[in-house]
Order: C-alpha cells, then sequence, then structure tokens
C-alpha cells in the first residue's frame, strides 16, 4: 500500500514537473532586441480601424521587424487579461489601453519595462505631453506608461429635455452647485425627464470617476485624489462635492439603481458626464449640447478642470524585441499617427500641441473644439501602490453615505482618507 | 471476485510482486489515473497552493520576476478578520443559506413529488422548471431587474406596499432578493434529482400506508420523506457548497454587492481582492475560511440530515 502510494505520488510530482516546465516559458527580451513584435488594442471599431492602418503603415516600412496585431482577449476587464498574461509571460510587447490606474499593479508584478530606460525614453515622453505627464511618473521616478490619448468628461445634456422644461437649451445655467441643482429640480419636476443626471450607482471601484471625481477636479482646481502619499479630499472641496451629489440622490434628481441601457440614450436623464467619444455615439439620435462640469461657486470653462479618463501604452517585460517595440511606440504616438486617431476616434491625443497641431481638424469638427480645449486641463487617477483598493474604499464609503445616505458625508470621507492613506503607504 | 483475485495471487511471483506495487487490479490504476490526475490538478493542487499563498506575503509576478513574497505567518488571516466588510459577506451568505437551502428543498421536493404523479403536461412541465436552470444568469438578471427595479413590474403591482427603497437596492431585501433568484434558479436541477429519487421509493409502500387509511399528506411525510433522505442530503450538500460559492448574482444583480455591501459574498470579496486589487493572498486566506466553514457545515447536515444514512 505504502510503495503504491509512493508510486502514485511519484506519476503526480513527475507530472507537476511537467507542466510547471510547460508554464515558465515566459522569460524578457532584451533591450536591443529587434524583430516581430506582437502588439493588442481595444476592440471598439473605431480603435481598431486607427489600429489597423497604424500596423499597416507600419509593416510596409518595415519588412524585417512586423506588428503582428490583435485586439485584447476577451475578458471581464482589459486590466484582468493583461494582468493574466503578465503572469503566465505571455503578454504582447505593447497594449493600446493601458489603464492608468493598473500601472503600479503590473509595475509590481515586474510586468513592465521602464521607458525611462531607453535613451530618449523620458524625453519624448514630455516633448510630446509637456507638463500633464508628470501624472503618470511612476514612484521611482521613472515612466512605465506613455500618456496617449484622453476622453476629458462633461456634462453632455439633452437640449429636447431642456427646452421642454422651458430652459434655456444654448445656454443652460450649470456652472454653479446652486444653479445645477435647480436646473435638476426644474427638469425632473417639469416632467421633461424622470431623472436629471443618472452617473452608475453601482459599487465597482471604477465608477467614482464618473461623479466624484470630474467635479472635484475642477473645485480643487487640478487637485488629485492622493498628493505626496497623502489623501486630498478631507476639507472643503471634497465635501462640498459630496455634499452636492448627496442632495442630487436625496431630492430623486439622480438614480439609485443600476439602469440596464444608456439612461441618456433612452431619455432616462436629462444629463450624463461623458467623453468625447459621446459625440460619435449620440450625435445622431440626441440633439445635445455640453457643459463643463460644475463647480460650488462657478468657473470659468476656461479655468475648469476634468478627469482625463486616459488611456496609455505600455512596453510589457515578455517582449523580446524592445528596440523594436520602443520604436513602433514612437512611430505610434508621432504627429502623423495621433492625427489620424483623433480623426479615426474622437479621442484626444495627450499632446501639450494638441489644439495648434490639429487646429485643421477642430475647425472642421467644431464639436471635438470643446474637449480639445479641455483635454489641456485633466486631472489623472494618483500613480500609487494600491490604487484599485484605493478606489474602490472611496467607492464603498461613497455608496454608503452619498449615495444611500446610510452614513454621514463628512465621516465617511475621513473614514475612507484613513484606510487610503494606510493603502497608499503600503508596498 | 476475490476468488479469482486469490487464483491469480497464486499462480507465481512476478503478478505477485506487481501485484504489490501496483495494487491487486492494475490495470483499475490506469483507468482511474486520468481522473485523478484531474482531481490532483484541479482540486487538490490548487487548494494546497491557496492555503500555502494565505501565509505569504503573495501576488503573481511575471516569470523570471525578482520579487519578495516572504512567509508572513497569520499576517493575512488577521487583516482578513479585522476587516468589517469580510465578516459582512460571511453573514450575507449565511443569511443566503437560510433561506435557499430549506426553500430548495422544500420546493424541490413537492414540485418532484406533484410532477411524479401528473399526467398531463408532464414533459411541459419538466422542461419549464430546468429552462432557467440552463439558462446564463447574465440573460436571467435582465429579466429580474426588470421585474424588481422601482419601476418594474412587481412594484407597480404591489403599489404602496412595495419597498423603498426598491428591492435589490434596499440593505433589508437585497440578500433575500438574491435567495430567491438563486433558489428559483437552481430549482430544476434540484427537482431532477427528486425525480430520480423518487423512482426508488417502492410503490408498495404507498399501497400499504393507503390500506393503513394514509391519505395523501400522510403519505407524503411518511414514505416519500424517508424514501428520498438519500437525496435530500445530497439536495442540502450540494445547495450549501454552490450557494456558499454566490458569486454572478451579487455582481451582477445588485451591481457589485450593493447596497453598499449588503449583499457582497465572500467569493466576490475573493475577485475584488484577489484579481482586481492584485492581492491574492488577503483572497486565499478568505478562501480558506470558506471552504473551512462549507465543511464544517457539510459535517453538521450530514450529521442531521443524514439519519440513519450515517
Amino acid at each position: 500500500m505504502r510503495r503504491r502510494m509512493i508510486v502514485i505520488g511519484a506519476a503526480v510530482a513527475a507530472s507537476a514537473v511537467v507542466l510547471s516546465g510547460c508554464s515558465s516559458g515566459g522569460g524578457g527580451g532584451s533591450a536591443e532586441g529587434r524583430g516581430d513584435i506582437t502588439i493588442w488594442y481595444s476592440n471598439n471599431e473605431q480603435e481598431i480601424a486607427w489600429g489597423e492602418q497604424m500596423v499597416e503603415a507600419w509593416n510596409a516600412e518595415h519588412p524585417d521587424e512586423q506588428i503582428k496585431a490583435q485586439e485584447i482577449p476577451a475578458g471581464s476587464s482589459s486590466e484582468e487579461v493583461i494582468g493574466a498574461a503578465i503572469t503566465a509571460g505571455n503578454a504582447p510587447c505593447l497594449v493600446f489601453n493601458t489603464a492608468p490606474v493598473a500601472v503600479p499593479q503590473f509595475q509590481k508584478q515586474g510586468g513592465l519595462v521602464s521607458l525611462s530606460s531607453f535613451e530618449d525614453g523620458a524625453s519624448y515622453i514630455e516633448e510630446r505631453s509637456g507638463e500633464t505627464a508628470q501624472q503618470y511618473l511612476s514612484e521611482d521616478g521613472e515612466y512605465y506608461q506613455i500618456p496617449w490619448k484622453s476622453n476629458p468628461v462633461m456634462i453632455f445634456y439633452n437640449k429636447a429635455m431642456f427646452e421642454e422644461a422651458g430652459l434655456d437649451p444654448e445656454n443652460p445655467p450649470l456652472a454653479t452647485y446652486d444653479e445645477f441643482l435647480e436646473t435638476s429640480r426644474t427638469l425632473v419636476e417639469s416632467g421633461a425627464a424622470p431623472y436629471a443626471i443618472y452617473p452608475a450607482p453601482t459599487s465597482e471601484f471604477f465608477q467614482n470617476w464618473f461623479d466624484f471625481y470630474p467635479l472635484y477636479a475642477a473645485e480643487t482646481g487640478g487637485s488629485q485624489l492622493i498628493e505626496d502619499g497623502a489623501s486630498t479630499f478631507i476639507g472643503e472641496e471634497g465635501e462640498a462635492v459630496a455634499s452636492f451629489w448627496r442632495t442630487l440622490y436625496e431630492e430623486g434628481l439622480a438614480g439609485q439603481e443600476q439602469y440596464q441601457g444608456d439612461s441618456f440614450a433612452d431619455g432616462q436623464a436629462a444629463m450624463s458626464i461623458v467623453g468625447p467619444w459621446a459625440i460619435s455615439v449620440y450625435g445622431e439620435s440626441v440633439d445635445w449640447g455640453v457643459a463643463p462640469v460644475p463647480t460650488s461657486e462657478g468657473v470659468s470653462p476656461e479655468e475648469t478642470y476634468t478627469f482625463s479618463d486616459a488611456k496609455n501604452i505600455a512596453l510589457y517585460s515578455a517582449c523580446e524585441n524592445q528596440a523594436t517595440a520602443w520604436d513602433v511606440l514612437k512611430f505610434a504616438t508621432s504627429e502623423e499617427q495621433d492625427g489620424m486617431l483623433l480623426e479615426l476616434t474622437g479621442q484626444m491625443p495627450l499632446r501639450e500641441d494638441l489644439t495648434t497641431a490639429f487646429a485643421d481638424y477642430f475647425e472642421a469638427n467644431p464639436a471635438y473644439e470643446v474637449f480639445g480645449e479641455q483635454a489641456s486641463r485633466t486631472v489623472e487617477v494618483p500613480n500609487v501602490p494600491n490604487a484599485v483598493a484605493i478606489w474602490q474604499k472611496m467607492r464603498d464609503e461613497w455608496s454608503q453615505a452619498v449615495i444611500f445616505g446610510e452614513k454621514d458625508v463628512t465621516a465617511a470621507l475621513e473614514d475612507a482618507a484613513t484606510e487610503i492613506d494606510t493603502l497608499a503607504n503600503q508596498p | 471476485m476475490s476468488t479469482a483475485s486469490t487464483t491469480r495471487r497464486a499462480g507465481g511471483r512476478t503478478p505477485a510482486r506487481r501485484g504489490k506495487l501496483l495494487g491487486e487490479n492494475p490495470l483499475g490504476l490506469l483507468f482511474s489515473a486520468p481522473y485523478l490526475v484531474f482531481v490532483v490538478l484541479v482540486f487538490a493542487f490548487p487548494l494546497c497552493f491557496a492555503v500555502w499563498m494565505s501565509f505569504q506575503d503573495y501576488f503573481f509576478a511575471a516569470p523570471g520576476a525578482q520579487v519578495d513574497r516572504p512567509f508572513v505567518g497569520l499576517e493575512n488571516y488577521r487583516q482578513v478578520l479585522a476587516d468589517p466588510a469580510v465578516w459582512r459577506a460571511f453573514g450575507n451568505v449565511g443569511v443566503f443559506l437560510i433561506i435557499n437551502v430549506p426553500l430548495t428543498v422544500a420546493l424541490s421536493l413537492v414540485l418532484a413529488t406533484a410532477l411524479d404523479g401528473a399526467t398531463r403536461f408532464r414533459t411541459f412541465l419538466r422542461v419549464s422548471y430546468y429552462v432557467p436552470y440552463v439558462t446564463a444568469s447574465v440573460a436571467v438578471v435582465g429579466v429580474w431587474l426588470f421585474l424588481f427595479n422601482g419601476n418594474g413590474l412587481v412594484s407597480q403591482l404591489l403599489g404602496p406596499l412595495a419597498p423603498d427603497p426598491a428591492w435589490l437596492i434596499n440593505s433589508t431585501w437585497a440578500m433575500p432578493m438574491i435567495a430567491l433568484f438563486v433558489t428559483w434558479k437552481q430549482l430544476g436541477f434540484y427537482i431532477l434529482l427528486y425525480l430520480a429519487a423518487l423512482q426508488n421509493v417502492p410503490k408498495e409502500l404507498y399501497e400499504s400506508a393507503s390500506t393503513d387509511g394514509a391519505g395523501k399528506v400522510r403519505q407524503f411525510f411518511s414514505v416519500t420523506m424517508p424514501g428520498v433522505r438519500p437525496a435530500t442530503v445530497l439536495v442540502v450538500l450540494l445547495a450549501t457548497v454552490t450557494g456558499a460559492n454566490l458569486f454572478t448574482e451579487p455582481y451582477l444583480l445588485t451591481g457589485g454587492g450593493g447596497p453598499n455591501g449588503a449583499s457582497a459574498s465572500p467569493v466576490l470579496l475573493m475577485y475584488q481582492r484577489g484579481i482586481e486589487q492584485g492581492s491574492p493572498d488577503v483572497a486565499a486566506a478568505i478562501g480558506v475560511i470558506l471552504v473551512v466553514l462549507v465543511l464544517i457545515l457539510a459535517w453538521l447536515q450530514r450529521r442531521f440530515v443524514g439519519g440513519e444514512e450515517r
């Protein structure tokens, strides 16, 4: 019996060794390596079109360094798929949809290559994106992502509903919290819309990016959630934003239940917090207008900050031909390719010279101009360890106090700050 | 069978030695090997790995990456047990099981008995109960959201009797709603189990009971229920194990365990901590606690529901 167990044990151990041998084939590449590379890009129609033309343009000029491209494999989120690929050692060279919030985690996993390690790495990024680039620096002072494109969020509103409620559809009063609340009440009380605004009230960690964070960025003139390792939202500004949203929920001006579908497109809400992608999505079906996010006292649109909702590009350590990957990265973020990106997707390349470099585009597409202007005043999620856990903590407290009113708003912000400060300083 | 083995053993030295090494039926080992490998790779290895992970400062890393993942003793367990969200999630799943398991047993047994006796529309009814089970949760959740949101069909029918806030965002009602949803969705499977078990209850017992003057209700309690006791043990165990692993419904039906954690389950927290937040060590600690609790619960159920089956 004992011998039999030994035989079985040996067989199992042997198969485990064989299998572990199979799974450890990842390995890193070299910074000088040149040759074919693989890239992943996002799976929406417009970005696929951009990706395909970029790959075609590169491949035509570089027969010995071909790009093999594919959409990010399906999963519940891109970050989970990329995280799994890093662990398995089969991540591609470049992912053109790397969420800034996931970068600290990928970096901790040893999955990213520091772009600052390339001779012209830091200078290229800083020349292209200007001061905005600083928000994407990791804690060790190096860049593990190139700021690629932003979707600065603003208030989209349904002109027909505003008109029906007796509001001026061309210049609606939405600048201050008082104005915004009064407009919201008018919209709902008049029966023009079931809800004034309907950000997702669900508990996913990223939902605060589309209710709290844009307004907080505007209220503070560009503060991040965490600065110098400490949360910044305890104080008048954070409380003002939270109380504003609490009023919207308390008075039934914002929906507390998750909505199946698009509340703005379906006429359930008169306003929505969206990026420039919304122009092509709602363009035909809704007569829309756009306004900056409100602040307590009202700030001129030229000075209003918002959340960037950026997606970046990172170079992954499993890449064998990293020198080629770096060249492709620069090619894909060149002025020509950025112009193509703007034209094909309506998303804003994170370039300092955005409005001047593509002046013709904005002249021909005035709808995008206001987003183009806004793109120069955006705030990114802080690049700190445990970023996802931090946002989940924020969301849990927000949900309890602001959406459902089961906790005092000030106490909720203080509890969130205490935990977030601890998380931000853990490795 | 034993005679054949004895004969073979007496036959010569070589088979005897092989018999000692590989057991009496070496071929059996070969036949069972694929399943053994499956169990080891898919269940035993991950379980042992999870237990090991829960004692380390562990995170997933790229192959070959130089990372420090030291042994931290019970630190992950301390962190988990100090987290009120974890306690709440276990409490939530407790509420879920208290509603879901008895309801599943009662409804599936009653419906299976009724179906067993039905002569008309039998196939139609069987299929009707089974359809929710084979339909993806993602699709069915949409229907429930339509039924139970604030302006949904059920709330409109109930009028002022409907809870405020609505069912799925009401901290009192969210978990019972999930328990009802899962009971309804899984019912078809358990009805099938009971239908199979009912075929094994001797018809003579019903005839004897009837002769002794037992009515339908008395027959159900005195013949059917004891007759299907082994199936009941199975249903209770399966409902408990699948219920303890609750994930999809809080993830989709209540938007990530909402409102404000009232419907979060331990597995949802494991997903958040382990996959989203990159702390598989903490997730593993929650998982180990969950496994231990489920084992204790299963042992208790076997002891008390199993009766003479022990």
